[in-house]
């Protein structure tokens, strides 16, 4: 067999998978964007605009997505740099296999189960109660945008720290020495060289919680408990209970071009603010 | 060549110990102003922990740290006037060469006017030859020229003490000569001290004022290049510092002129450590201390038969391994010039290697 042939043949299934399951759904959602919702519900073929002129309707669950997503991720990164840093760098050879095992402990249980327990913690029953014992008033927690932040950062910490963990491990320790040597004392040493150095990690992990939070619905569901929604849960709402398919597309369609304008702007400034650097990767 | 009365740093009993492992014991040693001084020894002797020492990068578990008479043991390195050449030079990737090597004077506080490290940068780049390359990436440039950048990434800070480990070793043999000796003469020029680190032995010879021969975390002799190759103070200095022929016997005679019973063969020589009768010592004889040739000579020289095994040619001189049914086999150095009078020897062929008796050394088997 010649070596292109087999090239072609290992790379089918991907190819397979990608037109099938992303492709075509793609184009199908396109497609119903410009239809009618039928009378019991579903799609009747059209082709009008009024989907998108309608998109105004859902501004509530767009504004909150586009406020969350990025607060959320930069919530991650601020928790998960100093603990990837911390994993990398400081904490010994054999701690440091048993932590990033407990980074990855609760992915063992379904986010919804965890999802519940944060729901009893934030709940009347859980902080807030043990707040006003103490005398410290009475607040609300549950149902708020905080309470979707806790339950975000909660569920995409691990997707934040092991790109930044990888960086920051691969990142040459006679670097540090180097600096301190040159007489960098060490908050100049990690300013100058290992905060830069560990720059593809950043951007690669803020890409990768920021993209999946965009289309988050179960964490705004659980947590923000019909206050809080996200276009996610905006769509869950027009496909399976209101049942219009058409302005659900339209939704999605508004959804996707949303996240294509955020990410090309985001590597846009990576790329700028890296000065061009070719090492610096974002996925 | 350093002043001997002008010490610029000290190792003062220096011990460094990582659990069980001693990686330096007891290390004590000057400096001194201007010098070349190197740290010679196989991988694990304890001379790479004690550049560690002086850099800041490890603390001595006992003994002190000096330098210009201050003790500096808890000083950290960034507030250390030393600088290094690392291994791998650790140039900053993501920076260029200018900002490489300006990295240590935008540390200074006050901070220095940006004209000022301009200006200091672009001089280091002429120093080490390599003008107008500020702009490059790290990447760009090649192993020679990389090692070039991390020269003049610590020369620009104008160090009290420049540390240089192994920066040597990942340069191809041609490079290597002509760095060494630019080395040599940048610290002519610069007046800086340089303390290097190598297991090279020629490395250590060509450049060093003194050498400083490290075994098992403990240093064994120090001295110029030409007395520790003349007069090495123990068999692993002989054997390390230069080619050695090593015959081993028993002590049969001490005093002025030791003697030495080798295989039949009585072998008198100096002996720079005392010995006593009947302990096992060998005789240390430089291969270019031997002669080869056809006939044996009439002069009063010690004249062993021997067959040729091998011969290498080294250019201005060739090498031969040769071997004896009692002595067995040892290296014999052939100038050119006394090939061309005895003309070559092939292996196979019978000859006599000859040494006037007393020359030598006769060391203990340490």
């Amino acid at each position: 067999m010649k070596p292109r042939f087999t090239t072609a043949l290992l790379l089918l299934p991907a190819a397979a998978w990608f037109v099938a399951m992303l492709v075509l759904p793609l184009i199908v959602v396109f497609v119903f964007s410009f239809g009618e919702r039928g009378p019991a519900g579903g799609y009747v073929p059209a082709f009008s605009f009024d989907n998108f002129l309608n998109l105004g309707a859902r501004w509530t669950a767009f504004k909150n997505t586009m406020v969350l997503a990025p607060i959320g991720t930069i919530a991650c990164l601020f928790i998960a740099y100093p603990l990837a840093y911390f994993l990398a760098i400081r904490a010994s050879a054999k701690w440091r296999t048993m932590l990033l095992i407990l980074v990855i402990v609760p992915f063992w249980t379904s986010i919804l189960i965890r999802s519940y327990a944060w729901i009893f913690l934030l709940g009347g029953k859980g902080l807030p109660s043990l707040i006003a014992a103490l005398g410290l008033g009475h607040i609300q927690l549950i149902n708020t945008p905080f309470a979707v932040l806790v339950g975000i950062v909660y569920g995409y910490l691990p997707l934040m720290v092991f790109p930044i963990y990888v960086s920051l491990e691969r990142l040459d320790k006679r670097l540090l020495e180097a600096a301190s040597d040159l007489g960098a004392p060490p908050l100049n040493t990690f300013l100058t060289v290992t905060l830069p150095l560990s720059m593809p990690g950043v951007a690669t992990g803020c890409m990768l919680v920021f993209i999946l939070l965009m289309g988050e619905f179960l964490i705004p569901a659980m947590l923000g408990g019909g206050k809080v929604f996200f276009v996610g849960n905006a769509l869950v709402d027009l496909f399976v209970q209101s049942r219009n398919w058409a302005f659900g597309s339209a939704v999605a369609v508004a959804l996707v071009l949303v996240m294509l304008v955020t990410v090309t702007a985001y590597m846009r400034f990576t790329r700028r603010w890296s000065g061009g650097r070719d090492d610096i990767s974002l996925m | 060549m350093g002043e001997q009365n002008d010490p610029i740093a000290e190792l003062r009993n220096a011990s460094k110990h990582y659990g069980d492992v001693i990686a330096a014991d007891n290390v004590s040693l000057t400096i001194h102003r201007g010098e070349f001084l190197s740290f010679l020894g196989p991988s694990g002797c304890g001379k790479t922990t004690a550049l560690r020492m002086l850099a800041g990068f490890e603390v001595p578990t006992s003994g002190d740290v000096l330098l210009d008479g201050q003790r500096v043991n808890d000083l950290p390195p960034y507030r250390r006037p030393i600088n290094m050449v690392f291994q791998h030079y650790a140039l900053f990737p993501h920076l260029s060469v200018f900002d490489n090597i300006a990295y240590g004077l935008r540390q200074q506080r006050p901070r220095l006017p940006k004209a000022q490290i301009a200006r200091a940068v672009d001089k280091a780049l002429e120093t080490v030859r390599l003008p107008n390359y500020g702009k490059r990436r790290i990447h760009e440039m090649s192993g020679g020229q990389q090692q070039r950048v991390a020269l003049a990434r610590a020369i620009v800070n104008e160090p009290k003490l420049l540390l240089l480990d192994e920066p040597m070793a990942a340069l191809d043999k041609k490079l290597r000569r002509d760095m060494q000796i630019e080395l040599q003469t940048l610290q002519r020029q610069l007046g800086i001290t340089f303390v290097l680190v190598t297991h090279d032995q020629e490395e250590a010879l060509s450049m060093s004022d003194r050498i400083c021969v490290m075994q098992g975390g403990k240093i064994v002799q120090i001295g110029s290049p030409r007395a520790l190759y003349d007069n090495p103070s123990t068999r692993y200095v002989a054997d390390f510092v230069g080619k050695t022929n090593f015959f081993e016997g028993m002590v049969t005679a001490t005093g002025d002129s030791c003697q030495i019973r080798v295989a039949g063969f009585n072998l008198s020589a100096n002996a720079p450590r005392a010995l006593a009768i009947g302990q096992t010592a060998s005789l240390c004889l430089r291969p270019e201390q031997i002669a080869l040739q056809r006939n044996p000579s009439s002069e009063d020289r010690i004249t062993i038969p021997v067959t040729i095994a091998a011969r290498i040619f080294l250019g201005e001189h060739t090498e031969y391994l040769v071997k004896n049914a009692d002595l067995g086999a040892f290296l014999v150095l052939v100038p050119r010039q006394a090939e061309a009078v005895e003309g070559g020897f092939e292996p196979g062929q019978m000859a006599q290697a000859s040494w006037r008796d007393g020359v030598g050394l006769i060391l203990g088997n340490d």
